[in-house]
């Protein structure tokens, strides 16, 4: 091939432009490609408020229901529950919930709006297993330290009946709550804030 | 004049494409060492398998449906009528689990005679991409039946992305493509399984192959047959891999398909190793199995997962334990390459980690109790320290003098006389008429062997 003459700067800029202009036309199509994966338009919408009757709880019953998919618990927690959550906070990992995910208005130590209604996005913080309901005191599987909770089957992750994670399992923060308000008293809408009153 | 035409017809094909260049390079005039045992009989069985899996898989997608509503049907309409399809859809999901088994002890023969050393590095390489790429098409292969196994396995995998601090919720948003595993999820899966992740493992595999061909192949001796050459620059210690090495693999492939068959026809499920119980129960997003467990492959991870009581942590961990595979051929400061001249440290450190990779592999089935939490802390502390401290024992290794020329191994034809001395040995005689009965066991005897055995043990780990 004869060479002479040959402008090798330009061929050299040629080269380089080319190598741009093709890199960014590769980065402008990898949008569409790698939003295409995004959750779709139908798949945001398809996160509706769910209402539930809970005229019906016993107590110590817990009902599951689906919201965006999730499972969701209510658990009608009987007062000597309530006793036994007070006198757990040394051995759970974040008592006060200040590192977990909840609306404001749970961000107590009982984790709900009614002390005996709690609700909870029923997935595992640790890698999104839902945990299996656990109430009973010490059972032989779990051994005396089980005061009644959520036993994440998958890892073996704690929680008690408020969905606050234990010390020395692997979810790293309290079960998720729902935004959630109760409509009377007997239904809750669940993936809505409660309505600002009046002030 | 029939032939000449056909001579014309293969000729006119010559002349256009190197057809016989490729055969003589790859397979007449590809010289593998001659003393391959049984241990080399993995790479060709994970070829086989392979096509195995693509010709069923693609019969198994004329009747699947990946739709979060018919999955599950569909795969049990093609067990109950489809014809055939319960034989094709055990072949693949048995399938899946033999290229596990032969993957595996495919690897361990390359940590056992030193294959992934210099000038073998990228072979590995490519080697552990195909590993990984064979643990993502198992993965999203695993969700298509939409059993509960399916479906709580994929959100646990998936969650795994989500303890990525900054990106981790919107990468494994993203790979959902919902905010729970859901019929997008499955979907996607699907196209993976079928046509992404499979064109990656061609690609893969041909790069493995082109690599090992142009270093040629390691041997049980682990030492270089190109060293002494004939006139013709043949080595000397080399036979053509075509007839020999594709005749000696065809008696590979027998008995592999013998067992193969065995556990199509007999146990599919391999009593639920194989096909979890819990998977013919179609998919639940409000109720987890009350134990579950990912398929036996990959349970030597999920254990390390489970070891560590910190969710970023332990996914890195988990993570750390697959990448330190990567790094193998540099870890290992070791000059000699083959087990049978190594010093007895490297023996040891390598029983170790099958007994840490096993005894993983068998926690990760089990429930996690605190004692099994304590045992499989222990066994992730084995095997990580297989690999980290290796750049250091392997540097006091006492090796062994390494042949200048391929050793023979006695055959099993020599062996015959030997074991059935040790048959006299063990047994004796009775005056029972029925021929059945005319020996019985002395326990003296079996209890010699049974010492020479451990004699033997410790003396070959020295």
């Amino acid at each position: 091939m004869n060479n002479e003459g040959v402008d090798k700067s330009k061929r050299q800029f040629l080269t380089s432009a080319l190598t741009v202009v093709g890199a960014v036309g590769s980065g402008y199509i990898a949008v569409p490609f790698l939003a295409q994966m995004q959750p779709s338009t139908k798949a945001m919408a398809a996160s509706a408020p769910v209402t539930v009757d809970i005229s019906k709880m016993e107590p110590g019953q817990l009902i599951r229901v689906a919201w965006r998919g999730k499972p969701v618990w209510l658990l009608n927690r009987t007062p000597q529950v309530l006793e036994t959550l007070k006198t757990l906070d040394d051995k759970l990992r974040d008592p006060l919930s200040n590192e977990s995910e909840q609306p404001d208005y749970t961000k107590n130590p009982l984790r709900s709006i009614k002390p005996e209604i709690f609700v909870a996005v029923g997935l595992c913080t640790h890698l999104g297993c839902s945990p299996t309901f656990r109430p009973e005191i010490a059972p032989v599987d779990l051994g005396k330290d089980w005061h009644g909770g959520f036993f994440c089957p998958c890892h073996g992750s704690w929680f008690d009946l408020a969905g606050r994670v234990y010390r020395g399992v692997p979810a790293p923060t309290n079960l998720e709550i729902p935004p959630y308000h109760f409509v009377s008293d007997t239904q809750i809408i669940i993936g809505e804030d409660p309505v600002e009153k009046a002030a | 004049m029939k032939t000449n035409r056909w001579t014309a017809c293969g000729n006119w094909i010559l002349d256009r494409f190197p057809l016989t260049k490729l055969w003589n390079e790859h397979m007449a005039h590809y010289y593998a060492p001659k003393n391959f045992n049984f241990w080399y009989f993995f790479g060709s069985l994970a070829l086989l398998v392979l096509v195995i899996q693509f010709l069923t898989g693609i019969l198994l997608t004329m009747n699947y449906k990946p739709d979060a509503d018919q999955a599950f049907d569909s795969v049990e309409y093609i067990m109950r009528d489809v014809n055939w399809g319960w034989l094709v859809r055990y072949m693949h999901s048995t399938g899946a689990s033999a290229f596990f088994i032969v993957v595996y002890l495919h690897m361990f023969r390359g940590m056992m005679y030193g294959s992934f050393k210099q000038p073998r590095e990228l072979i590995w390489i490519f080697g552990m991409l195909i590993y990984v790429a064979l643990m993502a098409e198992a993965f999203m292969g695993y969700l298509l039946p939409w059993g509960q196994m399916s479906y709580w396995g994929a959100q646990v995998i998936i969650s795994l992305f989500s303890a990525i601090p900054l990106v981790g919720d919107e990468l494994s948003l993203w790979i959902r493509g919902d905010y729970v595993v859901s019929d997008a999820t499955l979907n996607r899966f699907f196209a993976f399984h079928v046509v992404a992740v499979p064109l990656v493992l061609v690609l893969l595999v041909f790069l493995h192959i082109v690599a090992l061909h142009e270093v040629g192949s390691n041997n049980p001796d682990g030492i270089d047959i190109k060293k002494n050459k004939d006139a013709n620059g043949i080595p000397l210690d080399g036979i053509p891999f075509h007839p020999y090495y594709t005749v000696k693999d065809l008696a590979g492939v027998g008995v592999f398909l013998l067992f193969f068959a065995s556990v199509i026809f007999y146990t599919p499920e391999m009593g639920g190793y194989f096909l979890e119980h819990d998977n013919f129960i179609p998919a639940d997003p409000l109720k987890t199995p009350e134990h579950i467990a990912p398929v036996w492959y990959f349970t030597p991870f999920y254990a390390i997962l489970r070891a560590v009581p910190d969710k970023f942590a332990g996914v890195i961990t988990m993570g750390g334990a697959i990448f330190v595979l990567f790094l193998l051929p540099w870890l290992d400061r070791s000059e000699v390459r083959s087990i049978r001249y190594r010093g007895g440290i490297y023996k040891k450190a390598l029983l170790l980690f099958v007994i840490s990779f096993i005894g993983l592999g068998y926690l990760g089935t089990q429930p996690a109790t605190s004692g099994a939490t304590t045992v499989a802390r222990v066994l992730t502390a084995v095997y990580f320290g297989f690999f980290l401290l290796m750049p250091i024992y392997t540097r006091w290794e006492k090796t062994k003098p390494i042949p200048e020329r391929l050793t023979d191994q006695p055959g099993l034809e020599e062996r015959i006389p030997a074991l059935l001395e040790t048959f006299d040995e063990i047994t004796v005689k009775t005056d029972n008429a029925s021929i059945w009965l005319r020996r019985k066991p002395d326990y003296k005897g079996l209890g010699n062997l049974a010492l020479r055995l451990v004699k033997k043990l410790k003396s070959s780990l020295d």
